[in-house]
Order: C-alpha cells, then sequence, then structure tokens
C-alpha cells in the first residue's frame, strides 16, 4: 500500500451533543482484484484494501469488510452519533497486513 | 435421502425468493452459500432496505452504491451486519458492512466493480437476529471486471 498518500476524511469539526454526522474517507489504493493481466498477458495479482474500521473514543462505530469488487480508490461513506468530544480513528488493512491509519477531532456542543 | 436442515431451508428460500429467477448465473453457487450463511439462524422479514443505484451504468469499473435500512438503531435494537452481493460478478461478495448504535444510522455508501447487468442483493441482520433483503437490477453498458 502506498503509505505516502493520506487517506482524504470530510467531516464537520464541531456538533451538537447527540447529532449523527455524516464522514466521507477516500483512499489511494489500485484494488487489483487478480482479473487483471499486463500487456504480457501476466496476470496482476490480486492485492485490495479488505478491512476499514472507524472507532471513536476507542469504541467501534463502523466496519467494512470489502472484497474485490469495491472499486479502485475506495470511497465509504457512512455516519456517527456523537455525544462527547473525541477524536475519530479510521485504518484500512491491505491483503499483505499493513494498515493505513488517520485521526480527526471532534468538539462536541451541548 | 438427507433431508436439508431446516436453517439450510431459510437460507435457500431466501436466495430464491429474493432472486426470484432461476436462469443461468455467473456464480450462482458461491452467492447462494453465502446469502445462505449469512442467514442462517434468522427469520426472514420485509421492511423498509433502500438500494441506491443507478438504472444504467455507463462504466462498470466504477458504480455508486447507497444503502439505508429503516432502524432505531439504538442498543436494544439496530441494524447490525449488512451484506452485500453481486450475483453475476466473478466473486459475488461485494461488501459486509457491520454497523453500531454509534452509527446513527444503518446507512453507507461506496462504489463497486460490476462485471456484468445484474442484481444486487442486499441482506440486512439485526442484533436480534431478524433478517432483511432487498435486490435491486443494474445494467451494465461495459463491464469492470478486468477479466
Amino acid at each position: 500500500m502506498d503509505m505516502a498518500e493520506q487517506p482524504r476524511i470530510k467531516l464537520p469539526g464541531q456538533a451538537r451533543k447527540g447529532e449523527i454526522i455524516e464522514i466521507k474517507t477516500l483512499v489511494s489504493h489500485a484494488m487489483e482484484n487478480g482479473l487483471r493481466r499486463d500487456q504480457n498477458g501476466v496476470t496482476i495479482p490480486r492485492k485490495i484494501i479488505n478491512r476499514f474500521v472507524c472507532e471513536f473514543n476507542g469504541q467501534l462505530v463502523f466496519s467494512c469488510d470489502l472484497d474485490t469488487a469495491v472499486a479502485a480508490n475506495p470511497y465509504l461513506q457512512f455516519f456517527a452519533k456523537v455525544e462527547e468530544d473525541g477524536t475519530f480513528r479510521f485504518s484500512w488493512t491491505d491483503d499483505d497486513g499493513s494498515t493505513l491509519t488517520a485521526e480527526e477531532k471532534i468538539i462536541v456542543t451541548a | 435421502m438427507r433431508l436439508i436442515s431446516r436453517r439450510d431451508a431459510i437460507g435457500l428460500g431466501v436466495f430464491v425468493a429474493v432472486a426470484g429467477h432461476t436462469a443461468a448465473l455467473a456464480s450462482p453457487v458461491e452467492a447462494e452459500s453465502e446469502i445462505a450463511r449469512f442467514s442462517a439462524g434468522a427469520t426472514p422479514q420485509t421492511r423498509n432496505i433502500t438500494i441506491d443505484l443507478p438504472e444504467i451504468a455507463e462504466n462498470g469499473n466504477s458504480v455508486p452504491l447507497a444503502i439505508a435500512i429503516d432502524s432505531p438503531m439504538t442498543e436494544r435494537d439496530h441494524v447490525s451486519e449488512v451484506l452485500v452481493v453481486a450475483e453475476r460478478n466473478p466473486r459475488p461478495v461485494v461488501a459486509k458492512f457491520q454497523f453500531t448504535p454509534m452509527a446513527g444510522r444503518a446507512q453507507a455508501s461506496t462504489r463497486i466493480r460490476l462485471a456484468s447487468s445484474q442484481s444486487i442483493i442486499v441482506l440486512a441482520k439485526t442484533n436480534s437476529g431478524v433478517l432483511f433483503v432487498s435486490q435491486r437490477p443494474v445494467k451494465v453498458t461495459i463491464g469492470g471486471c478486468g477479466g
């Protein structure tokens, strides 16, 4: 996985207590499904992000097992209900076991 | 003659009821077994599952898919897992989403690859084992699985 490119995450910096916010994530990844061939006719091996996890203050919010039919540069949009200030932690796991993580803080007002 | 277990029957019944046709499928056995596995032990019901997919996908490499299931998403009653199956893809399981009450909504979207025109089948399970199913057809102009 290309660790140099940071994932893109969109979520509000602030929300009201109990509000359900929308989170959008985008990460660069070819998501090779193992069916494509290069110009020599050799099959390009499968290599995808197979797992995405979103936690808030250490608690699981949303997660996803991805298979080869998720398009390249995986886009995932979902929601989270926030009750307190804290940090969202996102992780993407590649078939090779490597993980890419990112964090975003949010302020929650009464 | 071996009788199939009630679990398997429910799983297969869900699949047949949802698929609604027996035309040759690219991966019928795989799709069927994945659905049976996900459905095992759960009682099929109808509920509000919204599947947003274009009617016609010009490019099978990247097709937007949004799923929403009506649910209070409380500790007592929430959608816990959602399975997305593309019946005619080389690998029918597209994704499995896990939701918790902290998600607030049983709603997610992504972009998927589709090999050909087919139906997308969505199954949702709640924490109490209730199962919802729905499906939606999509026409694909240029297939996107690269094979």
